[in-house]
């Protein structure tokens, strides 16, 4: 079997191609988006609004409406009762994020327990990429490319409200509302993503793409580049993986994101661990033959 | 102005005349972010009212009017972000919604940076800049936004001799050609070159004077909290 058989025989079933496209738009979407929450430092906010999300989907499909409406009004509940905890007690954020999170999430497992249903709901905490139908991907490019639209267009005003939302205030712009979009998006992107992974590893979706991009370059503009083709590259390489070993595929492809993001952390040129390695070692060769020229 | 229960600022009424250089004088804790912020709209103000050329702050910012260098601790200067960029951000409210910049955003932004002579610093990431380019870059940014008020808040924290001179004359400049800036700082011996007059602030305005009467030790020892009976008791 050669190469190119490989490629195309997991494409003779339909229920690849459903994958595959599932898994790419979550993919690029959540990349996109990843490229902001590393900068702003919001990474523990999408562990949080991708988990909260939970008992809305649950919700939202016991009383028959799209799952993205539940989905975004968890999220934003999650995000208001995490600030309410904050600033109302003498908790810490990081342990507000994880009481309301963890609750939430409880709450969906609890909802999920007693909802009689034909398609098994716990499919969304596991995800079950192989098993998604034509209507759950037209969802999800419906979805995804509003999403994936909202934050191109408004790709400037989240890059000032990460660097200095002072001076987005000072020129007459509401950094708070900004904010708000943001994570309405990141709600609308969790419910994108976890028909790939599920509701578990969404989170991976939204933070490895946009690390791994930080350290290979130090432009804002090549990151939105570069975190959506690490991310693709991951997700297709994911589910043929999960194809031919037969493993679990939404694992395989957030498995495959750890991978890429290992090497690049190892040998990025710029920041890698060995990459600095090498170029200190190859100074301090350059050195010693001038060392010995000057002999 | 308070936060929680303490009050962190009451009292402090003063009015400042177009094309000056005002510095504003306190240690720590004495009210100069709290003032800032509440220009800015950050916080509210429970009494009291700002006006700005007779019109809300509100309105003023939405038409870019005033413009905000911050403290070197609010800004991630591993942000990857170039210098040309942040500057660009100044213009961002004279664009369109989705923020794309047109032949005289970049043109100003071209003249900025010359003015502030970072041109050939324009495509470094700003983190890459001592500290006096980066505040140079925040006030390029500025005159890019052609704020009519600037906002500094401790320009010469981490800025040597060299750049803080840069610095001053750059403020002047910018202050003769009719823009009013307000500077918090530490350094008083920079005072009398920068400023004319100044407030001196200990969660209210004690006074609003020339800047050579605010110096004065007997007025400093107010603001600053030395109080030279006590001392000589322990002596």
């Amino acid at each position: 079997m050669n190469l190119i058989d490989l490629i195309l025989e997991p494409l003779s079933y339909d229920f690849m191609i459903r994958a595959l496209i599932t898994t790419l738009v979550a993919a690029i979407v959540g990349a996109v988006l990843s490229t902001w929450l590393v900068l702003i430092g919001w990474s523990l906010m999408g562990d949080a609004v991708s988990h909260a999300v939970l008992p809305g989907v649950v919700i939202a499909y016991i009383i028959d409406i799209p799952f993205a409406i539940g989905a975004a009004l968890f999220g934003f509940l999650a995000v208001i009762l995490i600030g309410v905890v904050r600033d109302t007690s003498r908790v810490k954020e990081d342990a507000a994020i994880g009481i309301v999170f963890t609750t939430l999430f409880a709450l969906g497992l609890v909802l999920i327990s007693v909802t009689p249903s034909q398609t098994n709901l716990t499919h969304i905490i596991f995800g079950n990429l192989l098993g998604v139908s034509w209507a759950d991907v037209t969802q999800v490019i419906v979805l995804g490319a509003f999403t994936l639209g909202v934050l191109i267009y408004k790709s400037k005003d989240f890059t000032l409200f990460a660097f200095d939302p002072s001076h987005a205030r000072a020129i007459g712009l509401n950094p708070k509302l900004i904010g708000a979009v943001l994570l309405a998006l990141l709600a609308l992107t969790s419910v994108v993503a976890l028909q790939a992974v599920g509701v578990i590893l969404v989170v991976a979706m939204l933070i490895i793409p946009g690390a791994t991009a930080y350290l290979l370059t130090d432009r804002f503009s090549k990151m939105l580049i570069i975190a959506p083709v690490m991310a693709s590259v991951a997700a297709v390489g994911g589910v043929y993986l999960s194809y031919y070993l037969d493993t679990a595929s939404g694992g395989m492809v957030v498995l495959s994101q750890g991978a890429i993001f290992a090497l690049v952390y190892l040998f990025s040129p710029r920041q890698g661990i060995i990459g600095k390695r090498v170029r200190v070692a190859s100074l301090a060769k350059i050195a010693r033959k001038l060392e010995a020229k000057a002999l | 102005m308070s936060y929680g229960e303490v009050k962190a600022l009451i009292g402090a009424s003063f009015e400042l005349e177009a094309g000056k250089v005002v510095g504003l004088v306190g240690m720590n804790g004495s009210g100069k972010s709290t003032l800032f912020k509440a220009i800015m709209g950050m916080i509210k103000t429970q009494s009291g009212s700002i006006e700005i050329f007779g019109e809300d702050p509100v309105l003023v910012r939405r038409k870019g009017g005033i413009s905000y260098v911050p403290q070197s601790e609010e800004i991630d200067w591993s942000f990857p972000i170039s210098v040309r960029d942040v500057v660009l951000m100044g213009r961002y409210g004279k664009m369109g919604p989705s923020r794309r910049a047109g032949s005289e955003d970049h043109l100003a932004v071209k003249e900025a940076l010359e003015r502030v002579e970072l041109d050939e610093y324009a495509n470094r990431q700003i983190g890459q800049l001592s500290g006096g380019q980066r505040k140079r870059a925040f006030l390029a940014r500025a005159i890019a936004q052609e704020a009519r008020i600037l906002l500094l808040d401790e320009p010469f924290s981490g800025v040597d001799k060299k750049s803080e001179a840069t610095i001053i004359k750059l403020i002047k400049g910018l202050a003769s050609q009719g823009a009013t800036i307000l500077v918090s700082t530490h350094d008083l011996l920079a005072l009398p070159q920068l400023a004319d007059e100044s407030i001196l602030l200990m969660r209210r305005v004690l006074m609003h004077d020339t800047t050579k009467n605010i110096l004065q030790p007997n007025n400093l020892a107010l603001a600053f909290g030395i109080d030279v009976l006590a001392r000589g008791d322990e002596s």
